[in-house]
């Protein structure tokens, strides 16, 4: 399964609860469609840490790396 | 407390009162174990259960004035009874008992309807005015004793819990969908809506009038604050010791009783306080109850050990466990009468069922403090919310808000882009009347997202609107804060901290509870003070430390506020398994009911089973859709076994 695949079931599973894959656009804003809170952002980093064996440092916890599915695929592959 | 119920006619018909008073009396057995009577005309039933607490003997209820012609079912209590049974005394009434309820009816004769703005208590009360062919469903000013009410086309049936009046009705009750929509917003239906289509409650401060099949509702007090920032105009020195004086005296008539009286004590600033106070008053050995947690996030233990050695009480405590939650879930939903978004209501029935086995009836609790004097954080956050209001662009304002959570990990989300995210909601408006509530509602109404298809069609209305359709004449012109404490007491603990979380956990024990900062003396001066002497800076409940620190060791009163909360999801799904859990979410039990989505369901279990955090978010959701379940299967699908064909028996005499 590619990470983006992988990436966006998870997305949809565990903050939409539905396996439509319409209703997420990869370009999306999670905090902007209300799709994550801040307490949603932490399972998110959770759960890149256990899936990609990736540690995200605090200065690295900014939108711009974790708010749609491009910024995190973005992230993860300046993680690589 | 005790129980009240009965059915008030539209017109003269032949009740079958002995079936209808024990049918709808065996419901409330729980709230009064110790007798029960009934009164019944050609027009009314009036059925009572009684846990006596004020003139054991001789104080069965339904009590009459000298002629007969007024009668009186009531559960509550009158604080200041003796004071107004010798007024009345030396205006020439004649009294049968020692009770408080008599005092009721000689009141009403003396001034009408008015009666009520001189009872110092809580109070659900029925009284029936014989003569005029007049009944009255009454409810204390803030909503400690519950009371609901139906209309149908014979006539009202009323009852102190809403089993009572389905007993009497005998209809199988159905959900009010925006009721739930609007627990989902504001955490409680709003009032006078239960979430039982066609039962409402008879809101705090109200009156209803119900003569020949009419009905008329009066709201005989509410809470009210100053215009325009006019605000008492007094020194802080007064202002402390004035509210020192008025808790002094709302704590002592509050431990009236034949009965001893014992108190609850978390070790936080507010049941220290109280216990303190008692402990002043009377100086007699005082029993106090707590509950400790595994969880040290949750705990208070030390605390409330520091305040036993130094007031010398006797302690007792009780340990709820995560899998205490998952076993005394369903009776509490039975108890609750609604579904609920957290389960910390559980604890508290845990802690009635210890007062009730060391043989106490009545607890005094530090319930409202943190309302009427603004300790909450929901108040800091409405303060730092309006700063930032003055300058949404501001880079550093919204960073305050860390300071407010230190007990929430937010250390791992340090960024200011997502606090602005949760916290900034609506913050451009400040002029919204529900600007304080808005970041809670809108992370409880996340749960919506869980709603059937069915359910999302049968919704018209909107939660936010038919809230902000009932504040007061006025509202608009009130400080942010006190708008603030008003949404507050109306909504989380009115409909919440005192029914499901107070009275029904209480009751379910046949405990009592009273509540020394709900008095209205110390309401009505509290919200007439200027807020920043409730909260200076960012220092909350200024003043009432003020007043009490004299009786309270320091780490006590500086100690940082840790909210009451309870494990959610960790009460269903740790070691201990219940199938309860599995039957009620199932796709099946969920399609049957309705409500839910069970395909939406079905990925918050996978989701909650593969062990990863959930958030709070998540966990609210499931407590709310377990609980939505457990109340359709036990109210709707075993109505007859539970209600209507219920098969407890109660002793009731008929009273004439």
């Amino acid at each position: 399964m590619s990470t983006e695949v992988k990436l966006r079931s998870y997305i949809l599973e565990s903050y939409l609860f539905s396996d439509d894959q319409s209703l997420l656009d990869n370009a999306d804003s999670f905090m902007e469609k209300g799709i994550l809170d801040s307490t949603g952002i932490m399972e998110v980093i959770f759960y890149l840490e256990d899936e990609f064996g990736i540690q995200v440092e605090d200065e690295e916890m900014v939108p711009e790396n974790l708010d749609s599915i491009n910024n995190i695929l973005a992230f993860l592959d300046s993680k690589k | 407390m005790c129980g009240i119920a009965g059915f008030i006619a539209n017109s003269i018909v032949d009740i079958e009162a002995d079936t209808l008073a024990k049918r709808m009396a065996a419901q409330l057995l729980h709230r009064g174990p110790d007798g029960a009577g009934y009164y019944a005309d050609e027009s009314v039933v009036l059925a009572h259960t009684r846990l006596s607490i004020i003139g054991l003997s001789g104080g069965q209820q339904p009590i009459h004035n000298e002629d007969k012609s007024i009668w009186v079912v009531f559960n509550g209590e009158i604080f200041n009874y003796l004071e107004l049974r010798a007024e009345l005394k030396k205006k020439g009434h004649k009294f049968y008992t020692d009770t408080d309820t008599e005092v009721l009816v000689h009141l009403y004769e003396e001034h009408g309807e008015d009666f009520v703005s001189k009872l110092n208590g809580q109070f659900a009360i029925c009284l029936w005015d014989r003569r005029r062919k007049k009944a009255l469903l009454i409810r204390d000013r803030v909503g400690i004793a519950p009371l609901y009410f139906q209309q149908t086309p014979k006539g009202v049936y009323f009852g102190s819990e809403i089993k009572a009046i389905l007993a009497g009705t005998g209809k199988s009750p159905k959900l009010n969908i925006e009721a739930l929509d609007q627990l989902l917003s504001c955490w409680t239906p709003v009032a006078p809506n239960s979430i039982f289509d066609g039962i409402f409650q008879i809101s705090p401060g109200e009156m209803i009038v119900i003569h020949s099949g009419k009905l008329v509702t009066k709201q005989y007090w509410d809470l009210q604050f100053p215009a325009n920032n006019q605000f008492e105009d007094i020194s802080e020195d007064e202002a402390i010791e004035t509210v020192h004086d008025l808790l002094f005296d709302a704590t002592r008539i509050r431990l009236r009783a034949d009965v001893p009286v014992a108190a609850y004590l978390s070790g936080g600033l507010d049941s220290s306080i109280l216990v303190s106070l008692i402990k002043h008053i009377d100086s007699a050995p005082l029993q106090t109850f707590s509950l400790t947690f595994a969880d040290k996030g949750l705990d208070e233990e030390k605390y409330q050990a520091i305040m036993v050695d130094r007031l010398a009480t006797k302690h007792a405590s009780i340990h709820c466990a995560n899998e205490d939650l998952g076993e005394h879930f369903l009776d509490s939903i039975w108890h609750i009468e609604s579904p609920v978004i957290r389960t910390a209501p559980i604890p508290m029935g845990m802690l009635s069922s210890l007062v009730h086995e060391n043989q106490y009836k009545v607890v005094l609790t530090g319930e409202g403090a943190d309302e009427v004097f603004g300790g909450y954080d929901i108040f800091k956050e409405t303060k730092i919310r309006e700063f930032w209001s003055r300058n949404p662009a501001s880079k550093w304002r919204p960073l305050l808000i860390k300071k407010l959570y230190p007990y929430l990990d937010l250390s791992r989300s340090n960024n200011q882009a997502f606090l602005r995210n949760f916290f900034g909601d609506g913050v451009e408006e400040p002029n919204y009347p529900l600007f304080s509530h808005m970041p809670r509602s809108i992370t409880t109404a996340k749960i919506k997202q869980f709603y059937s298809d069915a359910t999302k069609e049968q919704l018209s209305g909107n939660a936010a609107e038919a809230l902000i359709a009932t504040l007061p004449a006025g509202y608009d012109d009130w400080a942010l804060f006190n708008k603030a404490q008003y949404l507050e007491i109306k909504t989380l603990m009115g409909g919440y901290l005192l029914s499901s979380q107070g009275d029904r956990m209480l009751m379910k024990n046949s405990v009592e509870g009273r509540f020394p900062f709900l008095d209205h003396r110390v309401i009505e001066f509290a919200n007439r003070l200027k807020p920043s002497l409730k909260m200076k800076v960012l220092n909350e409940k200024y003043v009432l430390k003020k007043a009490m620190e004299q009786y309270l060791p320091k780490n006590i009163v500086k100690r940082y506020k840790q909210p009451y909360r309870a494990p959610n999801i960790p009460a269903f799904f740790g070691d201990k398994k219940f199938d309860y859990v599995d039957d009620l979410l199932s796709s099946e039990s969920i399609g049957q009911s309705g409500y839910f989505d069970s395909k939406k369901v079905s990925l918050l279990m996978k989701k909650i089973r593969a062990g990863r955090p959930v958030s709070y978010k998540d966990n609210m959701a499931l407590v709310l859709i377990l609980s939505t379940q457990a109340w359709h299967h036990m109210f709707v699908n075993q109505f007859s076994e539970n209600i209507f064909n219920c098969k407890k028996g109660i002793d009731i005499d008929r009273v004439q």
